[in-house]
């Protein structure tokens, strides 16, 4: 296995968030990766040991690692997202630790807004169950690009090959329909090692990659040129100093894409159209630059740009609207009705809004849209039409995670209500069906 | 002349437009400060002359440049500093052009506004004055340094954390985070807590040192000093009031990892005097940084969570 040395050479970052519902070992699953690739340190584990013994326990309990505050603690749950950190000599990681109780569906999504990668986990005894659809259905939503199914306590079934995959069918096929781009089964038991790092003796009919291995080798970025360039103005440069008397310089994030000097380009939502002249990438001179990298556009035209301005090639600029339409997923306690004045953010750019429908109220079980609900709650996920005060040059979701994204704001207290996203909801949609009684909750 | 790809891109790598991990960790934490730059009034760093505030500044300077950093410093001054450190934020104040806050622990002390421990331990004293500080100032953004990797409590932490007018952390009332769309709206009186190595690990936090060739002060690296052991750790005899009778001083070749009060931040043997050496250290050590030299931390199982409940960073 690798050594912390062998971590110096690690180069590129993955981020990934696991799923599973409480007791399907995901605690374990995290424990094994973050043990495994020696990142609990002996200080933490000692600390572990302790409390456990603490109170009476026989062995350290795991889950005191990654459940950081009192109550936590006290209820032995998680209540929110934690961020892990390992390394292989292969990769960096960051892990979007998100609990799975049901009632925290918007924690769920919040580990997946960032992630490439979620793994859901199943129990190989029970199979696909309701959770493992709602998990599948978050991932979709969120257009994670790579969703792995990992089939935990294999060790409980035999280790038998068809257990495995009526399981891995039964998910593909669910999962395939929603839209998933890419799913990858591994039979594991996150208890007794099996195909988590080391592969599994146990099961020589599995030919697949090791979690760890997948996890490592997964790509991270997309084929970027094939992406349209976006680029969010977050804040205009002008040193007015002696030395730099006339910079004027648009610093900013490339959403997606690639940009390059002598490009023609559009900003939006004026309309206005220049040529980039010069790209500075955190203080070098660079002729082209990509997504994520943080950079200071220069353009050829002196033109009124400001915080909240997109850029973008002037071939492949996007629309402007100012009806929203969308899916959100309600993180707020307080409901969000139909006549809702609100605050939108769309990357740099903050404008208000009034929510004009509430079409549907998505069911995650079974993927029903129940017609007209009047009002979401926390954790509701639903079809919103939101009406802006002034024009947003938004992407569908589906062709960018960044530039379809958005916030709905409560004005007067500030607190986030909804992460929406823009266009369809899956790669392939679901039907609206008619209210069903039994339905309704989830 | 201009290059055709940027420099960091590191060979082998997954995709042709990949970008390595700390060229993603240091976009990531650029788009954070000029996040903040765009949507708050009067927000200011944390300076701490410790290595993840110097990096913070770092990333400032590269966010903003050419112009100079939008922010002010704002130093909370134990009075149990190390004067190395000391020389070093001044000296980085007047190189960089920066304005400095000072709120100083020993002044509330002397005004009988606090009490010392009677363990003499004085980080847990900076709340009050940071807070002060940020109410009197009026501060709407504070930069810290803060990185999720440090402690479970931190694992918590969002990158914008809403603080009320006590400079209060309620972790189960954070604001979820989303992609990367940070919410910064807060009421007048209330401020924002900005964590912009919130994704960054110790050992990332060195190897951009090193790539950066970022200027530490002397203390991080291995050096004969007199030192005398309490609770487990190598504490710098001085003024701050150690060592006691009982507590023999010795002459050891040590560094440190952290940079905090002297009273409780423990040096570690070494003889790792650069950063290669110091980076090797780090990357077999089997003890987080703080676990081997925070002695704060280990007052109790949740004694992070409770002083950030407070107003702590």
């Amino acid at each position: 296995m690798t050594t912390t040395t062998e971590q110096l050479s690690a180069t590129t970052l993955l981020r990934f968030a696991t799923a599973g519902s409480v007791d399907d070992g995901k605690s374990t699953l995290v424990g094994r990766l973050l043990h495994d690739s020696k990142s609990v340190l002996e200080d933490q584990l000692e600390a572990v040991e302790r409390v456990s013994a603490d109170r009476g326990q026989d062995a350290p309990d795991l889950a005191l690692l990654t459940d950081g505050l009192r109550a936590e603690r006290e209820q032995g749950i998680t209540i929110d997202v934690a961020y892990r950190y390992f390394a292989t000599a292969r990769r960096r990681f960051i892990l979007a630790d998100t609990p799975g109780h049901v009632q925290y569906t918007r924690n769920m999504v919040t580990g997946a807004s960032t992630a490439d990668l979620a793994v859901v986990l199943v129990d190989a005894r029970n199979g696909v169950i309701e959770q493992t659809r709602r998990h599948a259905a978050v991932a979709a939503l969120l257009r994670v690009p790579h969703v792995v199914l990992a089939v935990n306590k294999m060790d409980l079934v035999g280790y038998q090959e068809p257990v495995f995959a009526k399981i891995a069918e039964e998910f593909n096929a669910y999962a395939s329909e929603l839209g998933v781009p890419e799913i990858t089964a591994i039979p594991i038991s996150a208890l007794a090692g099996d195909n988590v790092v080391e592969p599994s003796a146990n099961m020589d009919w599995y030919g697949g990659p090791t979690v760890l291995e997948h996890l490592e080798t997964v790509p991270v970025s997309h084929d970027l040129t094939a992406c349209p360039a976006r680029f969010p103005v977050q804040y205009v440069i002008r040193p007015q100093t002696a030395e730099h008397p006339d910079y004027r310089g648009y610093a900013g994030q490339i959403a997606s894409g690639v940009l390059r000097v002598g490009e023609a380009v559009t900003v939006l939502p004026s309309g206005r159209t220049s040529v980039i002249e010069g790209i500075d990438a955190l203080g070098e001179s660079v002729d082209i630059a990509w997504s994520p990298q943080s950079v200071t556009l220069r353009l050829k035209d002196d033109i009124d740009i400001s915080r909240g301005d997109l850029i973008a090639p002037s071939a492949t600029a996007p629309a402007t609207t100012q009806d929203v339409v969308a899916t959100v997923c309600h993180v707020a306690d307080q409901p969000l009705a139909v006549g809702a004045r609100v605050l939108i953010k769309h990357t740099t750019r903050t404008v208000k809004a009034i929510v004009k429908e509430i079409p549907s109220r998505l069911t995650l079980d079974d993927l029903s849209q129940h017609p007209d609900p009047g009002q979401l709650v926390a954790n509701d996920i639903g079809r919103v039409v939101v009406r802006t005060a002034e024009p947003l040059a938004l992407d569908a979701y589906a062709d960018s995670r960044r530039t379809g994204s958005f916030l709905l704001i409560d004005p007067a207290d500030g607190t986030t209500l909804a992460a929406g996203m823009a266009g369809e909801s899956f790669a392939s949609r679901a039907e609206v069906v008619a209210a069903d009684e039994d339905g309704w909750d989830f | 002349m201009t290059t055709a790809a940027h420099p960091h891109t590191e060979s082998g790598s997954d995709a042709p437009y990949a970008l390595s991990h700390l060229d993603a960790l240091e976009s990531e934490a650029v788009h954070i400060f000029r996040e903040v730059a765009g949507e708050f009034e009067k927000p200011v760093i944390l300076f701490s002359g410790g290595k993840d505030s110097i990096v913070m500044l770092h990333l400032a300077l590269k966010a903003f440049a050419p112009a100079p950093v939008p922010f002010a410093l704002l130093h909370v001054d134990t009075g149990h500093n190390f004067p190395e450190v000391l020389a070093y934020r001044d000296r980085a104040v007047e190189k960089h052009g920066l304005r400095l806050h000072v709120a100083s622990v020993q002044e509330y002390i002397d005004a009988g506004k606090l009490r010392e421990r009677p363990d003499g331990v004085r980080n847990p004293l900076q709340t009050v004055p940071l807070t002060e500080a940020i109410q009197q100032l009026r501060f709407d953004a504070v930069f810290g340094g803060g990185r999720r990797d440090e402690e479970k409590a931190r694992a918590k932490e969002r990158v914008f954390s809403l603080r009320d007018e006590f400079s209060q952390w309620d972790p189960r009332r954070q604001r979820p985070e989303l992609w990367q769309l940070y919410n910064g709206r807060h009421a007048p009186g209330e401020h924002v807590r900005v964590f912009p190595l919130s994704n960054w690990t110790e050992l990332d936090v060195w190897q951009y040192i090193a790539r950066e060739d970022i200027e530490l002060p002397e203390i991080y690296f291995a050096h004969e000093r007199d030192v005398f052991q309490r609770n487990g750790m190598w504490l710098t005899a001085g003024e701050w009031g150690g060592p006691k009778e009982s507590e023999p001083v010795q002459k050891r070749l040590v560094r440190y990892r952290t940079v905090g009060d002297m009273s409780c931040t423990g040096a570690v043997d070494s003889d790792a005097a650069d950063l290669d050496a110091v980076i090797a250290e780090i990357a077999v050590s089997r003890l987080t940084e703080r676990g081997a030299t925070r002695a704060d931390d280990k007052l109790s199982e949740a004694a992070m969570e409770d002083r950030k409940r407070e107003g702590y960073f």
